[in-house]
């Protein structure tokens, strides 16, 4: 089987060899352009004056651009309309674009950038969430709440109650590859865009609007990122405008790539934000009710920010009955950057929340948080059988927003807002708090299995032990689990397509709409499409993405790329399959059904022959050997005005065992073990699976642990550098790192029985947080509980370590 | 004659009229189309642009990004495309990175591949230290570590030894002639540069150039150009001037040459001073330590750098010259204040001396992070006990003033009392009258004095056998 090998990334001896091609190293033709931006330096002003003499004047300067020069300045939004190429009368963050230079080379164009001269009348800057919220700054026009029963009579009525609230730090996606973007102008004021994107759809979408062209003139090509994680769904849209409107006032090949020091301070990040909480339970730690306050400061435009809080609010749960819950979730409008997607998109930031919950619990009780977290876990599958569907819940009081006129109908920010209403409660099914039945749970199997393989509970014992002799140092271990959502919480966006060609030679050409960012997805979807005429891999030429060969493609985002794009694909494949069958069944006059293709052989009625010599006599019998392939994920209803529906086909789960030393005398700690188990159903590739799962794990705990984001008083990114931001670094990963597959296929009908896994092994990072918040109480006498900010760096450990101990 | 040449991946290349601080990274892409050498940062700070440079020294990883040309000369370059055979057989690391998963997005591959190239050349299976400067947002490294391990013991391939062979037949009978005087050195559109053989012909360059920049290994001046966007001219370029390249022992002292790299100096040290030499391990990373030189890194005068703090408390002496004079002074008052040192126009660091044993030297480095991170807080403690009370107390800091400081209250508090964990907190107590920190993205005042006091309780305890150190754990 070429489906559930382990084989390498499809361009892995490319990049080993520096061989594989990113945008930057895609050879342009002569007399090529290059372009920077001019950077607002005040967080929120008016422009008073622009003075560009001497950015004109500078050597190599072949053009500079402000809003004035545009009879409509092109807008770079994947949602509202809100961010204009180039500021128009007003900034709104430090960063923020002004004007544009075209020179003659990159570093001409930034150095040219630096010398414009920007007069501004400073206005208030809204920076933080408490100014945000004092001034009422916010996207929607007030919070989106949902509830759950009486979440306050439930709590009320509980035997014990936390409370707290607590900060969770935003984080760059410090992709390698920056944003960068190329354009070439073609005949008839057509245009070809080579750009780092995780959404060619997007960037044709607005290039074309831009331009004024309908999007058939338009043509997005991506061969690979180096890295996205969410930065590259909407970021990029910047510079294939700016490279596209150069182009066309030019007539020459623009390029446009972000400095790593600009792409930190204009892009956006993940969302940081606040959560307050209110918990009742019982003497075993059983929620009865629990309240959540999301305060998410989203900057300065709407970008993807609504979809990313309404995923917060859907991931609330985790994998916790909820019998009774109100969250309430405010979109804050601050002057700083516009935070975006981001790995997990909500999830992480919704699920850390619940965490903290069963964390504080389990201090309050003195229990180990492990039991706590399981009296909560949703029932089993096998108790779960039967029962009915709950009745629909009220009517939404919340109105339709209207759509723009040039909606970005592929965007996930084209969502604009979500209704608050009430649930009912649970019903013989049990369900989330948004009323999607949860008939997959597997959290006790899961996590029971990786409790025995970690070896938990004595390593939980031998710790304590340890923290008993050791003055200095102390340990922490935490298992945390997972449940994530699959699917666009944008219903339609659930679809994809894919072209397969099978040429006369038996070679086949392989395009889809998903982009390659180092996930695997090429080679995993030239698996499945293999798999279909019985080939190897290999057999499969992967070729670009390109919105000229399949088109109105979804992001490669949500986790979604393989399950979409593996089904288009194989959609594809098997219909020239039938055809070739057909074909050759006829010739032998047997049924179709009867022919197999296998090892690269199609055999019929006890004949053997060469893939290649089928495809040949296919070629001369004149059938098409050409197929599109489209797929739509079934199941799925989601109502975002009532908040109601299936918004996932499915959920992904995993868990993770964390341990941790800490230094109480200079907060400083480390990950010294991590044990994964992660679900990815029946694996398509379990290498590019586990590949995902690790490197998603040191992400999630870099998030949580050393990579924070510092903004200084006027609103400016100190940390814009990776000589001060630090993402982890090849010591940071666990010594001793154990990674398992829960591989026992999807009960859902996806491709190969798989599970998406881009997204979901991020949140095992979780387990750092709470194995750090394990070592700092063994620091106490128990009564104080830590209460650890994220991101949980050496100042903020030592700052828990003197609060349990009762020195401030 | 030309102004540069050097190897790259086995061909000649000889330059002439180029800007002396055209980085190699942007020579390589642009002029050479040689892409396979990555722009992540531009800073030296993600490793992408990594490439080999041997020299008559061996061979190193470095960073292209913020190399200039010149310092090129005489040197052989081996970029990722180099690093497979002349045939195209993958070297055993990149093989490896196959076999094991160590690619996803591929973007950071090209600069692991050589920096691991360079390691499995030289033997080196510290794989955390020989790829702290590497960094990778995808893999989350274990796999990139598994690949390392996997090519260990496979032979390093013939291509990867001819660059150490190739140049003695190839550049050195044109470069020995030394460095050429500015105006001959100038191009027909670029400022000149000097790059002289020996210390004299600086001195007396330098002399007659004082506004100059003196550029060694250019860790820091390559931000100026590559980030500050600054048009440094003149400019001499250090790296050919041997003779302050040596450390040398004599009569219980070290004489270390203001050109010795970090990476030179670590090894030499690590005997001696185990404690400065983990301190040396934890310095920015691998390709920053082959470049950086111990001369520049007190030069520059940053407070926050980690070299100046260590040598202080171990009693350093400072060789300065001007012209043909030279003078000495404690390390410490060469620190006048926030970027400003007690250096005459003209005047150069030459060297530096301190003592080969110090058996009580700790170094303690507080980073966000632990590898390639610059410090908040480094607190180097050197305490003299004789006959159950302490003699003399060397403690100082960097990341605590605006320059590298002494911590002479705690000092005073110790000198004369037991070293006891009760006496190291009347010295952490004094320490608050030593320093008034700042508040930066890296630490907050607050915590930086707090973490400065715990450190000496840290010390007290590390004496004693105490485990203090979180790396020292093992699960």
């Amino acid at each position: 089987m070429t489906i559930g090998k382990s084989l390498p990334h499809d361009a892995a001896p490319l990049h080993v060899t520096g061989q594989a091609r990113y945008v930057d190293d895609i050879p342009l033709p002569a007399g090529a352009l290059h372009l920077a931006f001019g950077l607002s330096t005040e967080a929120h002003a008016e422009i008073t004056a622009i003075d560009l003499t001497a950015v004109r004047a500078a050597e190599g300067v072949v053009a500079v651009l402000s809003a004035e020069d545009f009879d409509e300045v092109p807008d770079c939004s994947p949602s509202l309309g809100d961010e204009p190429l180039l500021a128009t009368g007003k900034v709104h963050f430090v960063g923020q674009p002004v004007f544009l230079v075209i020179a003659t080379s990159h570093l001409a164009a930034r150095k040219a950038a630096r010398l414009g001269k920007i007069g501004y009348k400073p206005l208030p800057a809204l920076l933080t969430i408490d100014a945000a919220l004092a001034a009422n700054s916010r996207f929607e026009n007030g919070p989106v709440i949902w509830t759950k029963g009486d979440t306050a009579h439930a709590i009320a009525g509980a035997a014990h109650v936390v409370e707290g609230s607590f900060e969770v730090g935003g984080q760059e996606h410090f992709y390698l590859e920056g944003q960068v973007a190329a354009c070439l102008p073609q005949d008839g004021g057509d245009m070809i865009v080579h750009s780092s994107t995780q959404h060619p759809s997007e960037i044709q979408h607005k290039v074309a609007h831009a331009l004024h062209l309908p999007m058939s003139a338009v043509r997005v090509e991506v061969r690979r990122m180096g890295g996205g994680f969410g930065g590259k769904e909407s970021q990029g849209n910047w510079l294939a405008i700016a490279c596209a409107v150069a182009a066309r006032a030019t007539g020459k090949p623009c390029k446009m790539r972000y400095d790593r020091d600009d792409d930190m301070v204009v892009t956006g990040k993940r969302h940081d934000l606040r959560i307050l909480y209110r918990a009742g339970f019982d003497d075993t730690g059983k929620l009865a009710g629990v309240e959540f306050t999301h305060l998410f400061r989203c900057g300065w435009s709407m970008d993807l920010s609504l979809p990313v809080a309404d995923r917060a609010m859907l991931h609330a749960d985790n994998t916790y009955v909820l019998p009774a819950v109100r969250i309430e979730s405010h979109r804050l409008r601050t002057n700083t950057t516009s935070a975006t997607a981001f790995r997990g998109f909500g999830g992480p930031q919704g699920m850390i929340g619940i965490e903290r919950v069963m964390d504080h619990i389990a201090h309050a009780l003195k229990r180990d948080p492990l039991q706590v977290r399981r009296v909560n876990f949703y029932r089993a599958m096998a108790d779960n059988a039967g029962g009915r569907l709950p009745p629909a819940p009220p009517e939404s009081i919340s109105a339709k927003v209207k759509e723009e006129p040039a909606a970005d109908l592929t965007s996930r920010g084209r969502a604009a807002s979500v209704g608050s209403h009430a649930l009912p409660p649970d019903g013989a099914v049990q369900t989330t708090p948004y009323q999607m039945p949860v008939e997959d749970f597997i959290g006790h199997e899961l996590v029971a299995e990786l409790e025995r393989t970690s070896d938990y509970q004595a390593r939980r014992a031998a710790l304590a032990e340890w923290n008993s002799k050791s003055p200095i140092l102390k340990r922490g271990i935490a298992l945390t689990p997972v449940k994530f959502g699959i699917s666009f919480t944008l219903t339609h966006l659930n679809q994809a397509g894919a072209l397969v060609h099978v040429y006369q030679d038996g070679s086949i050409a392989l395009n889809h709409g998903g982009t390659e960012m180092g996930q695997g997805l090429f080679q995993k979807v030239a698996q499945v499409t293999a798999g279909v005429f019985g080939l190897d891999a290999g057999a499969v030429r992967i070729t670009a993405t390109d919105t000229a060969k399949v088109p109105n493609t979804s992001a490669t985002a949500a986790s979604s790329g393989s399950d979409l794009n593996g089904m288009a694909a194989q959609v594809a494949a098997v219909t020239i399959r039938d055809r070739m069958a057909a074909f050759i069944a006829e010739k032998h006059q047997v049924k179709p059904a009867t022919v197999k293709f296998k090892d690269g052989m199609v055999r019929v009625a006890g004949e053997e022959y060469d893939f290649a010599r089928v495809a040949a006599w296919a070629y001369q019998a004149r059938v098409s050997l050409s197929s599109t392939g489209f797929y739509a994920t079934p199941k799925i209803t989601w109502d975002r005005i009532k908040g109601q529906g299936r918004p996932f086909l499915y959920f992904a789960y995993g868990a993770a065992v964390t341990e941790v030393v800490i230094d109480t005398l200079t907060g400083e700690n480390r990950i010294l073990r991590a044990d994964l188990l992660h679900d990815t159903g029946a694996s398509l590739n379990p290498a590019l699976d586990i590949g995902q799962i690790e490197g998603a794990y040191v992400q999630g705990a870099g998030w949580l642990t050393t990579e924070e984001l510092v903004w200084d008083t006027k609103g400016r990114l100190s940390t814009h550098a990776p000589s001060t931001y630090k993402i982890p670094a090849c010591s940071d990963r666990p010594r001793i790192f154990n990674v398992a597959l829960w591989g026992k296929g999807n009960r859902e009908d996806t491709v190969g029985k798989s599970k998406a896994v881009g997204e979901p092994p991020f949140m095992l990072g979780i387990s750092a947080l709470y194995a750090l918040s394990d070592a700092v109480a063994a620091c106490g006498d128990g009564s104080v509980y830590p209460a650890l900010d994220a991101p949980a760096t050496a100042e903020r450990v030592l700052a828990a370590v003197e609060r349990v101990r009762g020195h401030v | 004659m030309s102004e540069i040449a050097f190897l790259l991946n086995g061909t000649p290349v000889q330059l002439s009229g180029i800007a002396p601080t055209r980085t190699l990274l942007d020579w390589l892409r642009e002029e050479r189309g040689l892409k396979g050498t990555k722009e992540g940062c531009n800073e030296g700070d993600c490793g992408a642009c990594t490439v080999m440079v041997t020299d008559a020294g061996g061979s190193r990883a470095l960073n292209a990004c913020i190399l200039f040309l010149p310092q090129l000369h005489g040197k052989a370059v081996r970029t990722v495309e180099g690093i497979s055979g002349p045939k195209g057989e993958l070297h055993p690391v990149q093989q490896a990175m196959v076999d094991h998963h160590g690619s996803q997005c591929g973007f950071c591959t090209p600069g692991f591949v050589v920096s691991m190239a360079a390691a499995h050349l030289n033997g080196d299976a510290a794989h955390d230290d020989t790829l702290a400067g590497n960094l990778c947002r995808c893999t989350g490294y274990a796999p990139i570590i598994r690949a390392a391990k996997a090519a260990e013991s496979a032979p390093v391939p013939e291509w990867m030894e001819a660059d150490r062979t190739a140049l003695s037949s190839f550049l050195l009978p044109q470069i020995s002639s030394g460095g050429e005087p500015p105006q001959a050195a100038r191009g027909a559109d670029s400022p000149p540069f000097f790059r002289p053989t020996n210390s004299d012909d600086l001195a007396d360059w330098y002399l007659q150039n004082p506004t100059a920049t003196l550029i060694a290994g250019a860790t820091d001046v390559g931000l100026w150009v590559t980030k500050q966007l600054r048009d440094l001219a003149p400019v001499a370029f250090l790296n050919g001037v041997t003779d302050l390249q040596q450390i040398e022992r004599q009569g219980g002292m070290f004489h270390i040459g203001a050109g010795v790299t970090i990476a030179t100096l670590r090894k030499a040290l690590e005997p001696h001073h185990p404690s400065l030499a983990e301190l040396f391990r934890r310095y920015a990373s691998e390709q920053i330590r082959n470049a950086a030189t111990i001369g520049g890194n007190i030069a520059n005068g940053s407070p926050i750098g980690d070299g100046p703090p260590a040598l202080i408390a171990l009693g350093a002496k400072l060789h300065l010259r001007r012209g043909d004079g030279m003078r000495t002074i404690p390390l410490e008052s060469f620190f006048l204040d926030y970027r400003k040192q007690d250096r005459q126009a003209g005047e150069f660091v030459a060297g530096l001396s301190l003592p080969e044993s110090a058996p009580a030297l700790r170094c303690y480095k507080l980073s966000k992070r632990f590898d390639q991170d610059i410090s908040a807080v480094c607190g180097c403690f050197n305490v003299t006990v004789t006959d159950g009370h302490v003699t003399e107390a060397r403690i100082a800091f960097g990341g605590m003033a605006g320059i590298p400081k002494r911590a002479a209250n705690a000092e005073a508090a110790l000198v004369g009392q037991p070293l006891t964990e009760a006496s190291a907190a009347a010295a952490a107590e004094a320490m608050a009258q030593d320093f008034t920190p700042l508040s930066d993205m890296r630490a907050s005042a607050a915590y930086r004095l707090k973490a400065a006091q715990n450190m000496m309780l840290r010390y007290v305890h590390d004496l004693n056998g105490t485990p203090v150190s979180v790396l020292e754990v093992e699960a």
